[in-house]
């Protein structure tokens, strides 16, 4: 009896023995737990934020409905209008950025020669870190008095003031983007890694064969073959900056003059600063679903390439 | 010889910040353990951020190893849906849906508690841990089980004596990526918990840096920082293996 109960799924026929609704139920018995933690805390947030998202509901007291009042303000939010522009600014400079490091970094460990797996920990140690604590780790060694980045551009005579690290819009991107590629680029690295090796090596040797330059190899076989991998770095990092938070948050706080604010954390203080749930359940709204559209696209893309 | 030099270079480069911090953490060993502010010890976040961490790993391994099994080995209604819903947890950007998440757990009592925020890590990691925890299982062959079986164990307990061992691997790569989600996390305690004295590390240590009162203690910052990242170093280290093999079947997005 207990062999049967093991018989491969998918043998039996319409009518289904006693002993398999007992398998179905012991199936869902195994599955209950993921059922209860996805429809708790993934479906229900899902309808509660639309819900919420037509309503006036502040962070303390009952709820009124007023859509679509939300969703109107969102067209006069002078903050998530310029929070829309400078993501979409810090995604496409953070992605050509980080994608050519990370290619660079990728086809300088790519061989094996001696030495070769310490440079490849040493570029993804930084990885290992988390993100807030890489954030922290900026805030304080870019600072003027204490860190010492500042003393040793000056005793290298690169400069003979202090540097506005994040003083000024430019520089705050700047100093951030920086950070964003320290904590990332091996992390991509490895990413492409995977993808080079997966290139056979009889491509590269056929290719020597018919005197084919390291110039020409690269253009006509790595690139054509890495696409697949170029391409989900690319998504990795494009989804990852448009929802950027935690590097603004604690290493710019958004400054100076809201010229750093992502918008994510416009999300944020729209909750927690103006008290308003509603609008920041509008937000949401349209952040996910743009997202979401943006992954179908992204996908299909993917799928299409060889 | 010209390779080596940029190399080297490059290294410096990149493990320059993390030596700095190690070393400005230590520049003044007296206050290590005591955080102006709120008057409690890194300690304290760091005993909150290890309970957190601690139901977070739990929850995922207990939850996508029962899942995980169901879906490699048992047929039932409404399968695929439950799969997919699980999957397309991917798919909706993490940060907007902690807004109703907090009113919600607001609704469940579980507002401002470890356990709540704990749970809502076993949520974002579940599609991860579930796919790899049904693949560890599929790869598991059936006549493993069916030896059990025959040897007069329950399912259960052949689950739980024969199975568990066989996959463990797979137990290790999401026990790894729950802890270093939850340990690491910053957005997610941020809005779930308002009490100082439950704040995990990272949020604990970022309002040292965002009090208007005061002057920061950078050297404590830098405690902090290290007091956060060892672990991870640590782990990154002695389980290389199976951080590679997770985030290359997809454990970290962007």
């Amino acid at each position: 009896m207990t062999v049967t109960i093991t018989r491969p799924t998918g043998t039996c026929g319409a009518a289904a023995p006693s002993w398999w609704r007992g398998r179905k139920a012991m199936g869902w018995l195994y599955a209950a737990p993921t059922a209860l933690i996805v429809g708790v805390l993934f479906v229900a947030p899902l309808i509660l934020v639309v819900w919420m998202s037509l309503n006036r509901w502040p962070l303390l007291g009952g709820a009124t409905f007023n859509a679509p009042d939300n969703y109107v303000d969102i067209a006069d939010n002078r903050l998530f209008r310029d929070a829309v522009g400078f993501t979409l600014k810090y995604t496409v400079i953070t992605t050509v950025l980080l994608s050519a490091v990370a290619l660079g970094l990728a086809l300088l460990v790519q061989e094996r020669r001696p030495g070769v797996g310490f440079f490849r920990t040493a570029f993804f140690l930084p990885g290992a870190v988390g993100f807030a604590a890489a954030s922290l780790l900026f805030y304080g060694m870019l600072n003027n008095d204490f860190g010492p980045i500042d003393p040793m551009l000056r005793a290298l005579g690169i400069t003979s003031e202090p540097v506005k690290w994040i003083g000024t819009p430019n520089m705050a991107l700047f100093s951030t983007i920086t950070l964003v590629l320290w904590r990332f680029a091996g992390f991509n690295m490895l990413i492409l890694l995977t993808g080079l090796q997966s290139i056979p090596v009889e491509v590269y040797e056929a290719a020597r064969c018919d005197g084919a330059t390291r110039r020409q190899i690269f253009r006509r076989i790595t690139l054509p073959l890495l696409r697949p991998t170029i391409a989900l770095m690319l998504i990795l990092s494009i989804t990852g900056s448009l929802l950027a938070f935690d590097q603004f948050f604690i290493f710019t706080n958004g400054g100076p003059d809201n010229s750093t604010v992502s918008m994510v954390m416009v999300i944020y203080r729209q909750a927690f600063f103006r008290f308003d749930l509603g609008g920041a359940a509008a937000l949401s709204a349209v952040l996910l679903v743009a997202l979401v559209a943006l992954n179908v696209v992204q996908m299909k893309v993917l799928r299409r390439s060889p | 010889m010209r390779y080596y030099t940029t190399m080297t270079a490059l290294a410096v480069l990149f493990l320059f910040p993390l030596v700095w911090s190690g070393w400005s953490s230590l520049a003044d060993p007296g206050d290590y353990l005591e955080m102006a502010r709120y008057g409690e010890g890194l300690a304290t976040y760091a005993a909150n951020s290890v309970l957190v961490s601690a139901i977070t790993v739990a929850g995922t391994l207990v939850v996508s190893a029962l899942g995980g099994y169901a879906f490699a080995r048992f047929d039932f209604p409404g399968k695929n849906l439950l799969f997919l819903v699980t999957l397309a947890i991917l798919m909706v950007p993490y940060a907007t849906i902690l807004i109703p998440l907090y009113v919600l757990l607001g609704y469940l009592g579980l507002q401002n508690s470890p356990v709540g925020l704990a749970l809502v890590f076993v949520m974002f990691q579940l599609p991860f841990a579930l796919f790899m925890m049904r693949n560890a299982f599929e790869a598991v062959p059936r006549e493993l089980e069916e030896a059990a079986l025959v040897d007069g164990c329950a399912t259960f307990q052949a689950f739980r004596r024969i199975l568990l061992h066989a996959v463990r691997p797979g137990l290790i790569t999401v026990g790894l990526f729950a802890f270093l989600a939850s340990w690491n996390d910053f957005f997610a305690p941020l809005i779930l918990l308002n009490d100082g004295a439950d704040f995990t590390l990272p949020v604990a240590v970022v309002s040292m840096t965002q009090h208007t009162f005061g002057a920061v203690d950078y050297g404590m910052l830098q405690a902090g920082v290290m007091v956060m990242a060892l672990p991870c170093l640590i782990l990154f280290v002695l389980l290389q293996r199976y951080y590679v093999r997770g985030f290359m079947s997809g454990a970290l997005r962007g």
